[in-house]
């Protein structure tokens, strides 16, 4: 009710609004996983490890979905020394397949299947996808040295030795000689997957996480 | 850590394959998973009541009795149950804990018995979830206040209860304090609060006009001119009993200076002081002026009162802490009265025979139009002046009206709102401190676990050590990716202390650093042995962990990781039988670590030019690494750990039974 008629009623600012609609949206958002046969079927773990990550999966998003943010935190806290944002945000990118900006349990799913009941050729695959941040088919030097220096982000200041400037530079170095065949400044999938196959430590350490489940 | 964190691990550790094509060095294996039981369902019987619940939701937090082998002492094998003689209503909330992750306070539940049920459990009280704590403090400190308050009255209920041994000065300061605990204070507080309202009476009949007895009619005196004499003595009689009540108070007090500043003792002095003041001022015109200004000073007297009345204390508490809402309201009324008094001034200039003869006489004017009390000694008379003059009552009335409600409300609410403050001033430090305490909490346990030779060959069961199998499977899994990314990156998690000493070893540069930062690990894992966690490597990854963004943000992840981390390295007997027996168990960790160590010197890589310097502290790291298992040669053992742990694994060798 208006006392005095000249004393314009502040109209609420658009931004307080489209909070107001953004916040029903956030609430509304609820997904639900495929049946439980159907993702069996798309993945090689059984029904029984299905039923125990979706239990954990659901007990800790129970909007069924996971955003960036909330991934960055889950996985910083297994990295306490370090600063592990980055490369959780790489890692973010190749389990969102979709590129919808969450990673749904089917995601979650299909990433985990690959990571740890894939062949070698498919867990080599991830990892070339992983690497790849533009997916474009092509690791180049920028990108790896990205990924690099995000991996040693993870690792801290406090470390032995000390960590310097260009190690990571040094380090993409190292697996650009390794990888890179034909000397093209580029790493195609080929060449990745076939230096790796070459590599006995990376063949033998491919079982390490297996059993992980 | 919480379980939430726990269901993520095995993603995290799954993602580390991502690393696998950069490692440089080999990286270890993985930990055998012991024979996995599965994911059962557990029957607990609290009193007869049935809970049912998978394992693993107990295994989330493996400090806590549910969580840990001590519930296997309450496991009865006839029923396949475990039984527990507790309160099953309490034993609600500590299940729902293990299931979310946060601690909730039951509102009708007495807060002890609470604590209680937590203590048996093996639950800490910082575990009560954020939404909850406030409540949880606030009960907890008002029983402690009531508890306290009891045990008070019931010392000061019994009077001859106090030690004989107290001196005239303690019985005599209890006797003032607590009118209450024997009869002479009463008499005492009886006597002296008479003679205050004497005195004050006095006062005030002192000035009332008696009719003389020489009925002579304009003839009019106070009373007190009358009989001086009489009123003198009354004084001197009253100032005397306070004078000598001062000075008790001040031979009583326990801490004089205190009672100096404080605020009854300046009353007291400035109620007796004009009288003695007048005993040595002379009776001449030139200074009765000020003679009676100082008797003015006596209806301080009054304020004595407020010893004998708690309300008057309090009142003047919250009006200090009102000082600025009423200051405000001084203020504000000041502007108004200035502005007015302008206004009317101005107006009623040119009037003849006006009383505006100035704006300060118009500020009278102003404050009696305002307070709506309207004498009527100045009046406008111009037709200006009366139309600013009805603004001015209609604006007092505003003015006036609105802070006082506000100042009303404002007592309550400030009072309240302080408490309010502190105690989330309190929390947030708490709450940081937590934070701090759980991300150095993580590091420290892995870099513990890495001194204690963890990090070789998982062998069978039987030969790896004790301390090291002891962790829960969770933790072995946490360390060992951990290890992948030490072994992707070629370098070592360490501690600040070592980081520190090595980077000053560095800038030294030369060969002396391969040997200063070998000696200097050594040196520094025992400093890490010596004391759990070292208060500046808490500092340093309170830094690094404030650089992630996780620390600002108050997720339910964050809370869980709090309120499983939190618990890492506190001190509880049960975590020394679970989560960290490798600090107790050293001796059985030396022998095999030696050997253990030799086997994993890691090879550094040949393909990395600039490592050449790294690379020999990296080759040296192995050897320290050997270095620093065999400092552990000198275990401090305390004698009731080992004999803990013989009852957990009877099939430890004789020889580590025996201290």
């Amino acid at each position: 009710m208006k006392l005095f008629p000249c004393s314009a009623a502040k109209t609420s600012s658009p931004a307080v609004q489209n909070s107001v609609e953004d916040e029903l949206e956030m609430a509304t958002v609820r997904h639900r996983p495929e049946a439980l046969e159907l993702l069996e079927a798309q993945s090689k773990f059984t029904k029984k490890e299905l039923q125990i990550l979706y239990r954990g999966f659901k007990n800790e998003c129970p909007s069924g979905v996971v955003n960036e943010e909330t991934f960055k935190e889950i996985y910083s806290q297994f990295f306490p020394q370090g600063d592990s944002t980055t490369y959780a945000h790489f890692l973010f990118n190749a389990f969102d397949t979709d590129h919808n900006g969450a990673v749904s349990f089917e995601d979650f799913i299909k990433g985990l299947s690959i990571l740890l009941r894939g062949t070698v050729q498919e867990k080599l695959n991830w990892a070339f996808n992983l690497y790849d941040i533009n997916k474009d088919g092509y690791i180049t030097k920028e990108e790896m040295l990205d990924i690099m220096k995000a991996i040693y982000d993870m690792m801290g200041k406090c470390t032995y030795p000390v960590l310097k400037e260009d190690a990571p530079r040094q380090h993409v170095e190292t697996f650009f000689q390794k990888m890179d065949k034909n000397k093209d400044g580029v790493v195609t999938i080929d060449e990745f997957i076939e230096s790796c196959q070459k590599d006995e430590n990376i063949m033998r350490s491919m079982q390490l996480f297996e059993n992980v489940i | 850590m919480a379980a939430g964190v726990a269901t993520w691990l095995p993603f995290a550790r799954a993602a580390a394959v991502g690393w696998l094509p950069l490692a440089q060095q080999p990286l270890p294996p993985a930990p055998g998973v012991k024979a996995s039981r599965g994911d059962e369902v557990l029957v607990v019987n609290v009193s007869g009541r049935r809970f049912e619940t998978w394992k693993n939701t107990l295994d989330r937090y493996p400090d806590t009795l549910l969580g840990s082998s001590e519930k296997e002492f309450f496991y009865d094998a006839d029923s396949g149950e475990y039984f527990f003689d507790r309160d099953p209503d309490m034993f609600r909330h500590v299940l729902n804990f293990y299931r979310t992750g946060r601690l909730h306070c039951p509102r009708q539940e007495c807060i002890q018995a609470f604590d209680e049920e937590l203590a048996f459990y093996g639950l800490v009280p910082e575990l009560v979830g954020d939404c909850c704590l406030e409540e949880y403090r606030d009960r907890k400190k008002e029983n402690a206040e009531r508890l306290a308050e009891d045990e008070e009255a019931e010392q000061a209920g019994d009077g001859p209860a106090l030690p004989a041994g107290s001196s005239l000065r303690q019985r005599l300061w209890r006797a003032f304090e607590n009118p209450h605990t024997s009869t002479a204070a009463l008499v005492f507080y009886y006597v002296t609060g008479f003679f205050i309202a004497v005195s004050v009476i006095a006062n005030v009949v002192e000035t009332i006009p008696c009719r003389g007895p020489a009925r002579r009619p304009p003839r009019e005196q106070p009373c007190g001119d009358r009989f001086p004499l009489a009123f003198f003595c009354m004084d001197t009689a009253c100032v005397l009993i306070f004078t000598g009540e001062y000075l008790l108070r001040l031979f009583a007090a326990p801490s004089r200076c205190r009672f100096l500043r404080s605020v009854m003792s300046l009353i007291d002095v400035v109620a007796i002081l004009p009288y003695y003041i007048g005993l040595f001022v002379p009776k001449n015109e030139d200074v009765s002026g000020a003679f009676v200004t100082l008797r003015v000073f006596r209806v301080f007297r009054i304020f004595k009162f407020s010893r004998h009345s708690q309300g008057l204390r309090i009142l003047g508490y919250t009006l200090k802490s009102c000082a600025s809402e009423l200051g405000f309201l001084l203020f504000s009324l000041t502007m108004a009265i200035i502005i007015f008094a302008t206004v009317m001034f101005y107006a009623e200039k040119g009037t003849n025979k006006t009383n505006f003869t100035s704006i300060p006489a118009a500020f009278w004017y102003t404050i009696v139009t305002m307070t709506t009390l309207g004498y009527g000694d100045m009046v406008p008379s111009t037709i200006a002046g009366k139309i600013f003059g009805s603004i001015c009552s209609l604006s007092g009335v505003l003015v006036i009206a609105l802070p006082v409600p506000v100042i009303v409300s404002n007592f309550s609410r400030i009072y309240h709102q302080n408490q309010r403050a502190d105690k989330r001033r309190a929390q947030q430090k708490v709450r940081l401190a937590r934070i701090r305490l759980a991300k150095s909490g993580t590091t420290n346990a892995f870099l513990q676990y890495k001194q204690n030779g963890g990090l070789e060959d998982s062998g069978s069961g039987e030969e790896q050590a004790l301390c090291v199998r002891n962790r829960s499977a969770f933790e072995q899994q946490h360390h060992h990716l951990l290890h992948c990314l030490e072994k992707t990156t070629c370098h070592e998690f360490t501690d600040e202390l070592t980081f520190s000493e090595a980077l000053g070893a560095v800038s030294l540069g030369g060969r002396t650093s391969r040997s200063t930062s070998v000696s200097s690990q050594a040196v520094g894992s025992s400093s890490l042995l010596s004391s759990c966690c070292p208060r500046r490597a808490k500092r340093r990854a309170i830094r690094l962990a404030n650089s992630t963004a996780s620390v600002s943000r108050g997720s339910m992840q964050e809370l869980d990781t709090l309120a499983g981390l939190r618990r890492s390295p506190a001190p509880q007997s049960r975590s020394s039988l679970n989560a960290k027996p490798h600090d107790s168990l050293d001796l059985n960790c030396d022998s095999r670590d030696f050997v253990a160590a030799i086997i994993s010197i890691p090879t550094p890589p040949a393909n990395t030019p600039d490592e050449s310097q790294p690379s020999s502290p990296g080759g040296g790291g192995g050897a320290s690494s050997t270095l620093r298992n065999s400092s552990l040669g000198t275990p401090c053992l305390l004698p009731e750990t080992v004999k803990i742990s013989s009852l957990r694994c009877p099939r430890l060798p004789p020889s580590l039974i025996t201290p």
